[in-house]
């Protein structure tokens, strides 16, 4: 079984994201990356298949500039087996629909996987919408949202867990696969996984390895357009009130006040 | 005056509410008209005139709604052929933006997703806004491309009843073999708890880590004020609650009058799914708490005392 797992390289969500001033996309250098904290689930879930699955490869795949790289090395040290790249300044502001060409073409370029598995969104932009674009560039089914996966033969089944139903969804191999953070507990790297991380195969490709041309990406060439970002101000604190026996009085008085009840 | 199209979210033509919010916004941008695929478009006509659609089209496959949103993927890319809409609006939900995904790629189109309003723009195109960094920011986005695909959060707008003729246009769309190739094999209908649906609700109250699985209180409490109920993550990893009830980043998004958070920390995985609330307020033991940052109203005290407290207070009014 060859799967590709696609990673993104995104801002730490526990520091003050922000966006670059001249250009309006989102600062990617004044708060630390790491490997999205979604796609931890799906680079979980390909080494499980690969575990049961005797002769499995997989590759992670991302998209980005030279810090990306890490987000590759964290997927290796996790157990992935090989890594790839793709860094060209060309694609710097890219949007979805670029981002999931480039990620096309690379996969192609990785071979014909039979799996593709991605996290459900990103968390930095969280559009959720790359998995289904790049279903979309390959030709392939896809199957979203997965709190389950099953694979028997050449059928993968999902199970989606809904508002209103639980559905399971069948789709023929290969296939793009998402996942959600419900599939799994991702595992942290070992020392032996770090360890090993290091001498397994990472490529780097720019743009002309994939033959893409540099008017296909970018923010120049983007679909869509940021016109403007505001910080949103910071909430005013209001009233504290310790409870001395009286707390919940004091909250449904608040309540009252606000004509919530 | 150019068209937009609007994706009727429905079932057996049983509209959603999100279907009004969607054709009040296309009437901002042009002339609204509705997209059908399935059965049962004679249920939904009456709604469809009632919110302004001019034009419906048609897609009758019975069996679309067997299979993940390929068919309707096809069936919306030749009506963008055919209409060349300024824009394309649907809801936000995974469907609504897996459908969004496919269909910018097959018609060159730009996706603005999680859009919290909509207006017309420069040249008519559509001007969204967006709640991004888990509420920190608000961005103004347009389209590039001659179509836009907008994915609109649920509840973005108050449905606005405005006359339209609902004329049918039968769409024949010969679907390609991959429509049907993601097919949904069972579906186990989930029980309802009777509450508010989460994201529509006026009133959230959500329980964390410390309610230590018991979620009576904060129920009874919720229930008193016909609230929704939501969880924390924590509350959630530990077993005490449905995924489906989770507020946060990976949660639900959710956006009420007010939300009230009892026992949650306020960490930024909850922070992303309702600090854009209008009114907040917080029932924590912790006084260093986070979520006390947000607050309206805090009361540094144990929701085991509290919460009843303030159930039976309201039972009393």
């Amino acid at each position: 079984m060859d799967i590709v797992v696609c990673v993104k390289h995104v801002p730490d969500a526990q520091g003050d994201r922000t966006f670059t001033e001249s250009d309006k996309t989102v600062d990617r250098t004044s708060v630390d990356g790491l490997l999205s904290e979604l796609d931890e689930y799906a680079v979980e879930e390909a080494l499980k298949i690969a575990e049961s699955h005797e002769g499995s490869t997989v590759t992670v795949l991302t998209v980005g500039p030279d810090q990306a790289g890490d987000a590759v090395k964290k997927s290796l040290q996790m157990g992935a087996d090989k890594g790839v790249h793709v860094s060209d300044e060309a694609i710097h502001g890219s949007d979805a629909a670029a981002t999931s060409l480039v990620l096309a073409e690379a996969i192609k370029k990785i071979g014909s996987p039979d799996l593709v598995l991605t996290g459900m969104a990103s968390t930095d932009g969280t559009m959720g919408l790359v998995p289904a674009m790049l279903a979309e560039r390959l030709g392939l089914p896809m199957a979203t949202y997965a709190s389950e996966v099953t694979l028997d033969g050449s059928t993968v089944t999902i199970r989606r867990d809904g508002d209103t139903a639980t559905e399971r969804i069948e789709v023929s191999l290969p296939a793009v696969v998402s996942v959600t953070d419900q599939i799994n507990e991702p595992r942290y790297p070992s020392f032996k996984g770090i360890m090993a991380a290091k001498k397994k195969p990472v490529e780097t490709w720019a743009l002309a390895d994939l033959g893409v041309d540099a008017g296909q990406v970018g923010l120049d060439n983007a679909w869509t357009t940021v016109e403007s970002f505001t910080a949103r101000p910071p909430r005013e604190q209001g009233e504290i009130v310790k409870d001395e026996g009286e707390g919940g009085t004091a909250l449904a008085g608040f309540l009252a006040s606000r004509k919530f009840i | 005056m150019a068209e937009v199209l609007v994706l009727l979210d429905h079932t057996d033509g049983k509209l959603k509410k999100t279907s009004a919010e969607l054709l009040t916004l296309a009437k901002r941008l042009g002339e609204p008209s509705a997209v059908f695929v399935g059965s049962g478009v004679d249920v939904a006509l009456p709604v469809l005139a009632k919110y302004g659609a001019e034009k419906v089209y048609v897609a009758e496959l019975p069996d679309a709604a067997d299979y993940l949103v390929v068919p309707t993927v096809e069936v919306l890319a030749a009506t963008v052929e055919q209409a060349h809409p300024v824009a394309v609006l649907l809801t936000s939900t995974p469907a609504g933006k897996e459908v969004a995904g496919r269909l910018a790629v097959k018609t060159g189109a730009g996706v603005l997703t999680d859009a919290v309003d909509v207006e017309a723009g420069e040249g008519g195109k559509p001007r969204t806004t967006h709640s991004v960094f888990a509420g920190s920011y608000t961005v103004n986005a347009t389209g590039a491309t001659d179509t836009t695909i907008v994915t609109v959060k649920p509840g973005s707008v108050a449905p606005a009843a405005v006359q339209g003729a609902a004329e049918q246009v039968a769409l024949d769309v010969a679907l390609s073999d991959l429509a049907r190739s993601a097919k949904i094999v069972s579906s186990e209908p989930k029980q309802s708890t009777g509450r508010p649906d989460l994201t529509a609700a006026q009133i959230v109250v959500s329980g964390g880590r410390g309610t230590g699985g018991d979620f009576g209180p904060v129920e009874a409490f919720a229930d008193s004020m016909k609230a929704a109920v939501g969880a924390s993550r924590a509350a959630v990893d530990a077993g005490w609650y449905p995924h489906t009830l989770q507020v946060g980043q990976t949660g639900k998004q959710v956006s009420p009058q007010l939300y009230v958070a009892c026992g949650i920390s306020g960490a930024i995985q909850h922070r992303a799914g309702m600090q854009t609330s209008k009114t907040i307020v917080a029932v924590n033991k912790d006084e260093e708490a986070p979520i006390f940052e947000l607050v309206d109203f805090g009361i540094v005290g144990d929701l085991f005392q509290v919460l009843p407290q303030a159930t039976e207070a309201i039972a009393k009014r």
